[in-house]
């Protein structure tokens, strides 16, 4: 990296993160206000929004996708913050953190596939207990899996999004004092929980409000899992603006913009929202703090937050075990606890569709994380030598992408890549990945290299080593474990990615998560199994490996062989 | 028993090796020293008495504070207050705030601003409650802190280096300051401190640990 | 690949856009050659994405077209694609070179001008093709004028297990039955083809005339006309499967409510579905199919080339490969795919013909004799309205 270059990575880096969410956004409102020539529609016009007014479903869908948004960015916040008010420091968390964090790069479609697998009246669960407990010889007509109200949706958001708020409010610990936060409190008469939340939670809510404002816009606007586990009669928003934008009524696609911008709104005025209930709790806190209770309650909440946390992950694990046996199953019925028999046939007849898919998931994921690494090296470092760090306003541009829903700003990307004749090929797929794998490398990676002793660099100038080479042969295999972790965390998000694929790809690329979800409307349990289980891997092995590679590189270092 | 707080022949060890050993009687309003080099284990024996000792460690004996065996009590229910070597105010909460969590719950909202602003009164204070802690001077911060942790009614009181990081004329002013508060509630002193003039000042017993 | 021949369309673009002739087939296999064909099908079935892969080894083989198989969860997905590339004005090698089609998504698309052709009838193997008996040239009424091409019927039938219950008559017959065995049947969510058929079948079956389909509704006609069938749901829905509160989302999604016991009946397009779904461990062995009475709608599935195609020749190619004889016998194979074929036995020569009369339709599957008259597919207004109308009532805000 050359000087030259170096300064103007911020810019760069800004530019191929920023401009395709706001050229796509450019690209929604001209069709949602009735402007689309080539299906010979001329706006501006408000004929869109009054279809979409007039569209029956309207009102559930949108209590839909806000009681999904809420309620998952609600219940998973506050057990992460009982569980590590109430465990951090102990066997018990650490177990669970080791549990949780790799479930964090488990896709969300796998997750929900296995979740459904679990949780359905026929569901593995029902089988295990039946006939035996529960007396059933067929399958109870419960809904579960697809309810008009959407709780096993969000109870599938909610077990994939605590891990991700987890390791967030871990990341945010470091810098709070906690353990003598916890030393005082306690010797001042606090419970361990209320103490906690009295002294820790204000300051660590304060470092992870970004990350909850994006489980926030997630839950709204989510697409593969609302396809798995939402309720169809009508679906969350998100979903049906998919819909619409699948439909072959050309007018379906102004519909399709316009609830995209009502998509867009409902966000934003839901951080609002949020933004002031953050601030009645606040003031509620404060006078919570100052009355002196001690928490005579701790005990209950305690054990509630490690069973639900429990729960969370085991429903994973569990998940991804009940995929497992399906994937090898043969003819299996409820409600017979295992299969009549196993077999490899599955897995025969998926094979070469898998690895053309895990190939080109591959090559996605590869050449994105690998831009978005040097992207975020490039702005690091540049940050580092002009002594400039990022300002809150610098860090809220690196989450705009990850906080405007995925479904208000893609559709109109689309059409701005056919404008400019890029859609050829996995090329425009790459660029649409970036968007949201460089906010999560960046936010990887740059803890640990801000926190890196600068001194060593000072050291080493004195030795006559130039800024560059302190770079490649100070710094960065010094970091190589952060390093290696960032790019497993791009390549988890790149291989996760569901819409971008399938809109920008226009169903040309191919990857394990557009043709995992294409399965999900066939209902083959099988071959779901195995695209998921698959899925599952391509998003996991990165991650063993960015725990096993610094061990092996480093394995007669002992300064550097522990994070 | 007796008041006052006791430690009744207790042992710690790291990893099943002794470390540190201590076994004596702090009467009310008395102040035991205990000094010796940074790394003996000297903090180690503190969160014995508070309960807070580390998973790796171990210990033998038994905790006595006014007659009530509290070695196997929870951390919080001890009574046992600890003022570290950082003031360690929490810094999203003004000084009255912080005050306020200290102070044991009950009571108008009016009678506890009053109780607050008499505790800040006694350290010459008066008027600071709504004051954001980072812009007070480091003497300033440990008598707040002095403050808060008496208005948890301890019937113990802990210094861990509670000195260490003040300068020698505000360290004399602190720690006449938290000895005579101390003595004034006839709360038994445990200090550890590796510093010879501190243990002078406190005018009580001293223990040299690692000779 | 693709921006190659990109950059040699640039370069050449008089030998590159030259227009080959449909009907001149040498032309057609010689331009194929070396092309890729994008086809865009439904992928939800892995019968059928087999055979699609087996079909493109074959056209590989036979004519050097490279085949590739773009999975949809949606055929609209497709025709939503054309139409953006048509909005940018990407008129040449656009993404699609082939979409599994029909009714109205077809009429969309060639009402809008996004289709090749004529071509179907300029495809050598069309000599076979069965004309006079079944539905192909016209489309749910719409004349198909070449813009598609045939490849495989199908007819509604009911998957039921027999262990429980007996084939039934009618629709009457079925709505009795779910009252009586409430929460055993279900069928897929319109606007899902399956599940609007369904809607259409009942319409079909307790209309005492249903001539009146076969033209456009009208204003004046369509509440009349589709009374019965709205007593009909206002009926079944509370007998439903999750009491009409929710729907599977396709047919093939109601194999595993099957197989788990959670239904007894459901609603199939296909006659040799269930026979190749027991083969694959996806259905019980107890599981067979029955008709209507008065026979049920049929139709046949087709395959059409974008306007934008850059690989139209190696497309014709893939859909006259579609209508061999060899790959409709494979197709019609309960074991592979288990589709109707859209020849005509009689136009067949014996080599032919004794590819499917060495066929064994398996247990499940009705002989064609068995299953019947087959009813026409309703004029598309029906079917659009019908569908938005069954939203209203029973898709949303239940």
């Amino acid at each position: 990296m050359k000087n030259r270059v170096l300064p103007v990575v911020p810019a760069l880096t800004l530019l191929v993160m920023l401009g395709p969410v706001l050229a796509g956004l450019y690209g929604t409102v001209l069709p949602a206000f009735g402007h689309l020539p080539a299906g010979g529609l001329v706006g501006p016009n408000l004929d869109a929004f009054r279809a979409l007014l007039d569209w029956p479903g309207l009102p559930r869908s949108v209590m839909l996708s806000l009681t999904t948004g809420i309620g998952t960015t609600v219940i998973a916040l506050a057990l992460v913050m009982l569980l590590v008010a109430g465990w951090s420091g102990t066997r018990a968390f650490r177990a669970l953190e080791r549990l949780l964090s790799p479930l964090l790069s488990v896709p969300h479609a796998a997750a929900a596939f296995g979740l459904a697998f679990l949780i359905a009246p026929s569901g593995w669960i029902a089988r295990l207990l039946s006939p035996g407990i529960t007396g059933w010889t067929n399958p109870p007509d419960w809904l579960i899996v697809q309810d008009p109200l959407g709780l096993t949706l969000m109870l599938g958001m909610v077990v994939k999004e605590m891990p991700f708020l987890l390791l967030m409010t871990l990341a945010a610990l470091g810098q709070t004092d906690a353990a003598r936060a916890r030393a005082i409190a306690s010797a001042l008469g606090y419970g361990r929980t209320t103490g906690w939340l009295k002294t820790v939670f204000p300051r660590v809510y304060a470092q992870i409000r970004l990350p909850v404002y994006v489980v926030l816009a997630y839950g709204m606007s989510v697409v593969d899992v609302a396809l798995i586990l939402g309720p169809n009669t009508p679906p969350p928003l998100s979903v049906q603006i998919v819909r619409w934008m699948g439909e072959p009524d050309f007018t379906a696609r102004l519909l399709a913009s316009s609830a995209a911008l009502l998509q867009l709104a409902l966000v934003v005025g839901a951080l609002l929202f949020w933004r002031l209930g953050e601030i009645i709790v606040a003031t509620l806190g404060l006078r919570w703090i100052t009355s002196g209770h001690r928490g005579a309650s701790d005990a209950p909440l305690r054990i509630a937050a490690l069973s639900a946390a429990s729960i969370a992950a085991l429903s994973i694990l569990l998940g991804l075990v009940v995929l497992a046996v399906w994937s090898f199953s043969g003819f299996w019925s409820f409600p017979n606890a295992l299969p009549d028999a196993f077999s490899l046939k599955t897995w025969m007849r998926q094979s070469t569709g898998v690895l053309d898919a895990l190939g080109e998931t591959a090559l996605i994921a590869g050449s994105v994380t690998l831009l978005a690494l040097i992207l975020t090296i490039g702005c690091l470092e540049a940050e580092y030598r002009q002594r400039r760090n990022l300002t809150q306003r610098g860090l809220l541009l690196l989450y705009l992408p990850l906080l405007i829903p995925q479904t208000a700003f893609l559709p109109g990307l689309q059409s701005l890549l056919l404008n400019v004749g890029a859609d050829i090929g996995r090329a425009p797929v790459m660029l649409a990945h970036l968007v949201f794998v460089l906010p999560y490398v960046f936010l990887s990676l740059a803890d640990p290299f801000r926190a890196w002793d600068s001194r060593n660099a000072s050291v080493a100038a004195a030795l006559g080593a130039s800024p560059d080479g302190i770079l490649w042969r100070v710094r960065l295999p010094m970091l190589l474990r952060p390093v290696l972790t960032a790019v497993a965390v791009g390549l988890s998000v790149s291989v996760g990615q569901y819409l971008p694929t399938l809109l920008i790809g226009g169903g040309r690329v191919a990857t394990l998560t557009t043709e995992a979800v294409a399965l999900t409307s066939g209902g083959d349990r099988r071959a779901i199994a195995v695209w998921g289980l698959m899925q599952t891997g391509a998003a996991l092995v990165p991650f063993a490996l960015a725990l096993i590679i610094p061990a092996l590189v480093w394995r007669n270092r002992k300064g550097l062989s522990h994070g | 028993m007796d008041k006052g707080l006791t430690l009744d022949r207790i042992a710690v060890f790291k990893d099943g090796k002794p470390l540190v050993a201590l076994d004596h009687h702090i009467a009310p309003g008395e102040v035991l020293s205990v000094m010796g080099p940074s790394g003996i284990g000297k903090s180690t024996l503190l969160s014995v008495v508070t309960g807070t000792l580390p998973r790796a460690f171990s210990f033998t004996g038994r905790v006595h504070l006014d007659g009530r065996d509290i070695t196997d009590a929870a951390p919080q229910r001890r009574m046992v207050g600890i003022l570290f070597q950082d003031d360690l105010l929490f810094p999203h909460l003004s000084v009255g705030a912080n005050l306020a969590f200290g102070l044991r719950p009950g009571g108008s909202r009016a009678a506890r601003q009053n109780r607050i602003e008499d505790a800040l009164a006694e350290v010459d204070l008066a008027g600071f409650a709504n004051r954001d802690p980072a812009t007070l001077s480091g003497g300033q911060k440990a008598r707040v802190a002095l403050m808060r942790m008496l208005l948890a009614e301890p019937c113990a009181l802990l210094l861990d280096e509670a000195f260490g990081r003040l300068d020698t004329a505000l360290r004399a002013q602190v720690r006449d300051l938290v000895f005579a508060r101390a003595r004034s509630r006839a709360l038994p002193v445990l200090m550890v401190t590796h510093d010879a003039q501190d243990a002078e000042a406190a005018g009580g017993e001293v223990v040299t640990l690692g000779t | 690949m693709k921006s190659l021949a990109l950059l040699a369309a640039m370069a050449l673009p008089l030998a590159a856009h030259a227009q080959t002739d449909p009907a001149d087939w040498d032309a057609v296999t010689a331009a194929a050659k070396g092309q890729t064909v994008y086809w865009n099908a439904w992928g939800g079935s892995t019968t059928t994405n087999d055979f699609i892969a087996w079909i493109g080894a074959k056209v590989q083989d036979e004519y050097g077209v490279t085949l590739e198989h773009v999975k949809l969860t949606d055929t609209a997905d497709a025709v939503t694609r054309v139409l953006a590339e048509k909005q940018a004005g990407t008129d040449t090698d656009g993404a699609i070179d082939m979409i599994w089609i029909n009714g109205a998504n077809f009429a969309a698309m060639k009402d809008a001008g996004l289709l090749f052709g004529p071509f179907a009838e300029q495809l050598p193997n069309w000599q076979y093709v069965d004309v006079d008996g079944k539905t192909v040239q016209t489309d749910f009424t719409v004349p198909v004028e070449g813009f598609e091409s045939p490849w495989a019927m199908a007819q509604v039938v009911f998957d039921y297990n027999s262990e429980v219950l007996e084939p039934m008559g009618s629709m009457q017959a079925i709505l009795d039955w779910s009252t009586a065995n409430p929460g055993r049947f279900t069928y897929p969510q319109p606007p899902d083809f399956l599940g609007t058929t369904f809607l259409k079948q009942v319409l079909v079956d307790t209309l005492v005339d249903a001539s009146v389909l076969q033209q456009p509704a009208t204003d004046d006609n369509y509440e009349d006309v589709t009374a019965p069938l709205w007593a009909y749901l206002d009926a079944l829905t509370p007998t439903l499967w999750r009491q009409g509160r929710a729907y599977p989302a396709t047919g093939t999604a109601m194999f595993p409510l099957i197989a788990d016991r959670e239904i007894d009946l459901s609603i199939s397009f296909s006659p040799g579905a269930a026979t190749a779904a027991i083969a694959n461990d996806e259905l019980p062995d107890t599981v067979r199919t029955f008709v209507l009475d008065k026979g049920t709608i049929g139709n046949a599935s087709f395959v059409a080339i974008p306007y934008n195609s850059g690989s139209f020749e190696g497309a014709m190619v893939v859909a006259n490969a579609l209508l061999s004889p060899e790959a409709q016998a494979r197709a019609q194979d309960p074991n592979i795919l288990g589709y109707g074929t859209v020849l005509a036995m009689d136009k067949l020569d014996a080599d032919q013909k004794a590819l499917f009369d060495a066929l064994d339709l398996g247990i499940a599957t009705l002989s064609p004799e068995e299953l019947g008259t087959v009813q026409a597919e309703p004029h598309p207004s029906w079917m659009t309205r019908i569908s938005d109308d069954w939203t209203a009532r029973y898709g949303v805000a239940q």
